[in-house]
């Protein structure tokens, strides 16, 4: 095994760039390169350390390099692994699928909001049903925000209301008619049995029923929602893990202007 | 100590008297009442625990009860001592009789108030000792081990499921770990009752239950015997159950409690009038049994600039002091928070950051005081995030802070792993043997960054308290001066369950836990 500086394996591969056949890189292109670490939980010896090759072969990964083993305790041992990954995927082929809107920062909505609707806009939002998780509407709404992105409280041009969990859907659409909301957030953390599907239906046909629908912006979140299920729902966008208040407010309010609200 | 960077003491002490004149206004307000949650920990204190058969724990049953007679304003141990003295039967039966639906409280005959206060005295008598005898056993420890100088390492579990936050808890304080604190399950503080019994289940963090304390507590000092080291144990003790957790804390011998009613104002939006209230009676039950209490300024750079609004954190930090000395609970159980968050696009951050930490040490020179890792800009970079905790290390040695909570480079992203932990403690570590001393080498230039940074700050702090001193704690909270987060005096969670307290009212823990009846000192 090489130990110094230089690599010294033969690079018999195909250097060319084929998108085709994407792989990671590390210094030369197609070496597949990649480094990770992980725990296993058992004694650090060298049954642990083949045990540590074998997980990695079995992730797709060759010429595999256990470069540190370390114990974190009698039964769990660290190990950080290099290796060349032997898959490729096809890049020219990958179609993603967005909420189209582009991400403003907080002063750009703040700014746009100004410019184009000229009042304060007004945002509720709920942790709805059984759900008593406010970690997700938390995250985009209070102020504290979630990794370093502020929550729309801090908005100055947006009015949030967070109503916390456990709403019922009822008093969720009785207090944005109260406070003649412009956009509805509802988070769905935590649910079993699919039940957040069934809640997130509730509140639509609520909506409908009661001829509301079209008078609010309405966006879900969660870790369990995508763009694609939100719009299956009736819902006018989703967002799911790593989307932040800012994604949320830049779609909400080109979606008012879209459709003309002063 | 003399002063490295130079202070105004003529500053400091002014800062310091506008902080107790406005803890003391506060005081007088609180006085006059008390909280569902004041009297749920009355409750357990008294030895009431368990659940009915729709989960609700018996301490709410009780004091729902009184709530819904209009009555809760005499205290529960009015009507708790009452009972039995009519009926000869002990609190916990008094409660189960009630959940029955078979007592009423209100309509037994009233005995004389005295009566009722010398067996209250009498019950309560037993459980302070009880908690006498925790404080006794961690000093125990603590002697038989000796205590470790410096910064105390303290981790996060957060598993959800406290058996598996035993494995981690475990293996955290193998490698070096001082101070193992259990995270919350989100939305927990917003409960107005406090779940029972162990718990698997949680999301971000594990209940805080009275039984979930007791099976930590039990691993901790497992490993603590075999590491030859007292392993300190954390919990919250904020939200909407401050004294509830505080009491549970004290039963099964916490150490450390996060606990500040200024947090839960402006994070959690918990009613301001409520949680000061709750506040109180918690520091009363932590300072008896030698809790170290963390207040958690830190959070305020999490939303405000860290360069423009150090001010505040240092303005919070003089109240907190007070509040917990109106409260009985000394400096040396003052874990006064604050936090590395300055951006690291900032030029010459680091020393900001180094004279924010220096200054809290020489203005409070007996607090224990907590330093919080950098989270703000934690950006899943989990190569810089390792060096951003390097310096944030640097800073803890240098200005000894006491509770050092470790940064993890995979903040931001996930709850930490096995592994995070370890090489978080390695980092600190490292650190804290390469660097020991170096905090007694160096001395500050006169009039240079440092000291200009820190008396700016301090002017500015001195002038807040100035002003919250004439416009009172209420009406600063609502103006929106601490992280830039206004609260209404009667918004957010909870204050529906104030009460104001009637003449016959008595909570007969406030004497028995008076500094003047604490045994040998904790800390």
């Amino acid at each position: 095994m090489s130990s110094g500086l230089y690599d010294l394996h033969k690079k018999d591969f195909d250097k060319t760039l084929d998108l085709k056949k994407l792989r990671p890189y590390g210094d030369t292109m197609n070496d597949g390169k990649v480094q990770l670490s992980f725990t296993l939980p058992v004694k650090d010896d060298e049954r642990g350390e083949e045990a540590a090759r074998q997980i990695a072969r079995a992730m797709g990964l060759e010429d595999v390099n256990i470069a540190f083993h370390n114990p974190l305790d009698k039964e769990y041992t660290m190990y950080v692994v290099y290796g060349s990954c032997s898959h490729t995927v096809d890049y020219t082929s990958i179609r993603v699928q967005t909420v189209e809107s582009d991400t403003m920062s907080m002063e750009e909505v703040d700014a746009y909001i100004k410019e184009n609707i000229g009042r304060k806009i007004v945002v509720v939002g709920a942790s709805t049903g059984t759900d008593a998780h406010t970690v997700g509407i938390d995250a985009v709404m209070n102020r504290k925000g979630f990794a370093g992105h502020y929550g729309l409280e801090r908005y100055e041009m947006i009015e949030a209301l967070n109503m916390g969990s456990q709403v019922p859907n009822e008093a969720f659409v009785e207090k944005a008619l109260e406070l003649n909301a412009d956009v509805l957030l509802v988070s769905q953390t935590v649910t079993q049995k699919d039940i957040h599907i069934q809640n997130l239906t509730e509140l639509i046909e609520l909506l409908e029923a009661e001829n509301l629908r079209d008078r609010f912006v309405v966006c879900c979140g969660g870790a369990r929602i995508t763009h694609e299920l939100a719009k299956e729902l009736g819902y006018d966008a989703g967002f799911g893990a790593g989307k932040f208040a800012e994604d949320v407010a830049s779609f909400a309010v080109t979606e008012m202007v879209k459709r003309g609200v002063k | 100590m003399t002063s490295k960077l130079n202070l105004n003491q003529t500053l400091v002490d002014q800062a310091r008297a506008s902080a107790a004149k406005v803890a003391a206004d506060v005081q007088d307000f609180i006085d006059l009442h008390t909280t569902v949650t004041v009297e749920r920990a009355v409750c357990r204190l008294l030895g009431i625990d368990g659940v009915n058969e729709v989960e609700v724990p018996l301490p709410n049953v009780l004091v729902d009860h009184l709530m819904d007679k209009g009555v809760l304003g005499a205290g529960a141990s009015f009507y708790i001592g009452n009972a039995m003295l009519e009926l000869g039967i002990d609190p916990q039966e008094i409660a189960e009789r009630v959940s029955r639906g078979e007592l009423d409280l209100t309509a037994l005959p009233v005995h004389e108030t005295a009566e009722i206060q010398k067996v209250m005295d009498e019950v309560a008598g037993k459980t302070t000792e009880r908690i006498r005898e925790n404080v006794n056993q961690r000093n125990q420890y603590l002697e038989e081990y000796g205590d470790k100088s410096g910064p105390l390492l303290y981790i996060i579990v957060a598993t959800g499921n406290i058996y598996e936050d035993i494995i981690q808890a475990k293996a955290g304080a193998k490698q070096g770990a001082d101070v193992i604190a259990v995270i919350r399950t989100t939305g927990q503080s917003l409960l107005d009752y406090v779940p029972y019994g162990a718990t698997t289940e949680g999301f971000g963090g594990t209940y805080a239950t009275q039984e979930n304390f007791r099976l930590m507590r039990e691993a901790l000092d497992e490993v603590g015997r075999e590491e030859k080291r007292y392993i300190r144990l954390c919990n919250y003790c904020s939200g909407l159950c401050m004294p509830e957790i505080a009491a549970m804390g004290a039963l099964e011998r916490l150490d450390v409690m996060l606990n500040d009613a200024l947090y839960g104002i402006l994070f959690r939006d918990i009613n301001m009038q409520r949680t000061l209230i709750d506040q109180y009676f918690s520091r009363v039950i932590n300072g008896f049994a030698g809790v170290i209490i963390n207040t958690g300024e830190d959070n305020y750079l999490t939303t405000a600039d860290a360069v423009e609004e150090a001010h505040t954190v240092l303005a919070s930090q003089f109240l907190n002091e007070q509040f917990a000395l109106k409260a009985g609970l000394p400096e040396e159980q003052q874990g006064l928070g604050h936090a590395f968050e300055i951006s690291p696009d900032v030029e010459n951050g680091f020393l900001y950051e180094l004279a924010q930490a220096q200054m809290a040490r020489e203005i409070f020179p007996n607090a224990p005081l907590k330093y919080m890792p950098p989270t703000k800009f934690m950006t899943g970079n989990i190569f810089r995030g390792h060096v951003q905790d390097a310096l944030f290390n640097m800073v803890t040695v240098l200005t000894n802070q006491r509770i050092h909570l470790l940064g993890m480079m995979t903040e931001a992203i996930h709850t930490p792993f096995m592994s995070d932990r370890a090489l978080a403690i390695e980092n600190a570590q490292y650190i804290a043997r390469t660097m020991k001393d170096l905090g007694d080498e160096l001395v500050y230039k006169d009039g240079g960054i440092m000291q200009n940074r820190a008396n700016e700050v301090l002017e500015k702090a001195a002038a807040l308290l100035k002003e919250i001193e004439q416009k009172g704690m209420f009406a600063t909270l609502e103006a929106g001066t601490f992280a830039d987060i206004k609260r209404p005096k009667d918004g957010g969670k909870g204050l529906a369950g104030v009460v104001a307290k009637e003449n016959v009212y008595f909570n007969p823990f406030i004497a028995l836990m008076a500094p003047e009846n604490r045994g040998k000192e904790a800390v």
